[in-house]
């Protein structure tokens, strides 16, 4: 097995609806679909988000696109024109999802296309 | 029959140019979704300025773009930029025809999705600003119904305004529940403009070709209901299954029934193939019969904000802009300001990802923004806690800078926009569409 942050599996777009954040989470191929629809889980989602997620998260598949959604309750501060926080619409929340450290079989990971590709900087 | 849709407008503020080649590559619709809940609430604050606002105010500069491909008979355009005012946005479109010259359009106006003169009947909250109902595709096909050229709305629900057209054309029935999600997956991917066609793409997006003259999304639609995703040939971004899906799967809550007004669809029954040259084929979208009730939105007013910015260089700026915004609390808590709520963010530590970011022991960020937002029952209580902030500038830790112009002393006010559910048939009752001529 291979300790990986979800970053280098996966993508990831979020949005908002009031005060919930909705997230969504993609993977590549079936294997690593099957790997974080076993690791990703509603209650290690909701413990990784921590005091940012008042309410409860509940979590769907959508096999056909690879991919995972996660509805996260009471998660914006009170929803967009209510909530104090900068980031009000849980713009940052799929970036924060994608810190999430997983354990994948080693072929997972070495199969990986996402796995250290990180945009270049020009200074 | 192919009929094709352009995605024109994804929020109110969007780029106008993509436009431009959107309607070049020619499309029967372009339509404009300009509204997102938080649109609503500054609309709000828009109308509360002056009763004749509460519209998108950019609706003209699409509707100029449009001008030539509609007046030619090329191209219709269909808006819910009315907003919480779709009256006055009516009043607009039709000063921009006038003022444009044109003749022999017809514009059509959709209102009653209003209930705000309902609300203690509907059980809503007495200080209501607005309430507004998502109504769906049916009184837009109406108007098209009636040779419509230009229709504007307030709330109807972002993907209805493309379903409908469809619905028109191939002559969908109102019990077609395969269609009409097929429909609504068709709108809800061009809805967010840029956003399927590279914008916010998760992967390598700075591959993005071309990225800023990204592409406004194109679909070529079947009677079926399949459809091709695509963009105008020389615009830039790309459209692709990742872009697609990311964008299917935005802010839909549970994929499997995804709510519209006029439909259930089911996200999870559909097949997305890449047909390379970026065209995405959608396929086989199932649907369930429409929810009972329309889903509406109310806003009351919840008090003031007011907020400020510190930075602070290295050494030890993370413990310097903690203590600066502690500071800040501890003497506007001492001269007694009514603050209900605090909330503080560090940015270069873990302003956004707060507990999911893992800080190293003894990390020294070479810089760190400290941000303190209050909430308060008035402005003027709001605006009370800054007055601290210039203080720390000769009496807080040292190395303090300010980050720009932005003083951030303004207060704002506070809004809630709540979910409500409503009977359809209290509703269908009183929406009217009303069609005019220039």
């Amino acid at each position: 097995m291979t300790r990986i942050q979800l970053v280098d599996l996966c993508g990831a777009r979020c949005g908002d609806k009031g005060n919930i954040s909705d997230l969504s989470l993609f993977a590549d191929d079936m294997d690593a679909y099957e790997v974080i629809r076993s690791e990703v889980t509603a209650e290690r989602v909701k413990e990784h988000f921590g005091s940012l997620v008042d309410g409860g998260v509940e979590r769907f598949e959508a096999p056909n696109l690879l991919a995972l959604k996660f509805v996260m309750q009471d998660a914006l501060g009170g929803g967009g024109p209510r909530s104090l926080r900068s980031d009000n619409l849980g713009k940052t929340h799929g970036a924060a999802l994608l810190r999430l450290w997983i354990d994948v079989p080693d072929e997972v990971a070495e199969n990986s296309k996402r796995r250290g590709r990180r945009a270049p900087v020009e200074r | 029959m192919t009929v094709r849709l352009g995605g024109g407008q994804g929020f109110y503020g969007d780029g106008i140019g993509p436009v431009a080649d959107v309607l070049d590559a020619g499309v029967d619709y372009l339509v404009c979704e300009a509204l997102a809940e938080l649109t609503l609430a500054i609309l709000q604050k828009d109308r509360m300025r002056d009763e004749s606002l509460g519209y998108t105010r950019d609706l003209p500069l699409y509707l100029r773009a449009a001008l030539p491909f509609v007046l030619a008979g090329k191209t219709k355009f269909i808006t819910n930029a009315g907003g919480i005012n779709p009256v006055a946005a009516g009043r607009a479109v039709m000063a921009t025809l006038k003022q444009a010259g044109a003749t022999g359009l017809k514009v059509a106006t959709v209102v009653g999705d209003d209930v705000r003169s309902r609300a203690d009947e509907l059980e809503l909250p007495g200080d209501a600003m607005f309430a507004s109902v998502y109504l769906g595709a049916k009184p837009i096909v109406e108007a098209l119904a009636q040779g419509a050229d230009v229709v504007v709305t307030g709330r109807v629900a972002d993907a209805s305004l493309f379903v409908a057209p469809l619905a028109h054309e191939f002559g969908w029935s109102w019990d077609d529940w395969d269609r009409l999600a097929a429909g609504v997956v068709i709108g809800h991917l061009l809805e967010c403009s840029g956003q399927v066609a590279g914008g916010n793409y998760s992967g390598p997006w700075w591959e993005n070709p071309d990225p800023t003259r990204i592409g406004f999304p194109i679909a070529e639609c079947e009677p079926d209901g399949s459809a091709v995703i695509t963009k105008p040939a020389d615009a830039g971004g790309m459209v692709t299954f990742d872009t697609v899906r990311e964008q299917l799967l935005y802010e839909v809550h549970d994929p499997s029934r995804y709510l519209n007004p006029d439909v259930v669809a089911d996200f999870t029954s559909l097949t997305l193939s890449d047909l390379g040259g970026n065209r995405v084929q959608v396929t086989g979208t199932r649907g369930r019969p429409a929810p009972e009730t329309y889903k509406g939105l109310v806003c009351t007013p919840v008090g003031w904000a007011g907020e400020t910015r510190v930075a602070y260089t290295w050494p030890d700026a993370e413990a310097k802009a903690r203590a600066a915004l502690r500071f800040v609390r501890t003497r506007a808590e001492a001269a007694g300001v009514p603050v209900e709520e605090w909330y503080e963010e560090y940015f270069g530590v873990n302003g956004y990802g707060g507990p999911t970011v893992d800080i190293p022991e003894g990390w020294q960020p070479p810089e760190v923004v400290g941000r303190l937002a209050w909430r308060t029952q008035d402005p003027e209580s709001a605006a009370r806690p800054g007055r601290e902030v210039g203080v720390l500038g000769l009496s807080g830790p040292p190395g303090i800078s300010g980050i720009g112009r932005d003083r951030g002393g303004k207060p704002t006010q506070l809004l809630a926009v709540d979910p409500f559910f409503v009977d359809k048939a209290l509703v269908d009752a009183q929406v009217r569409v009303d069609v005019e001529e220039v």
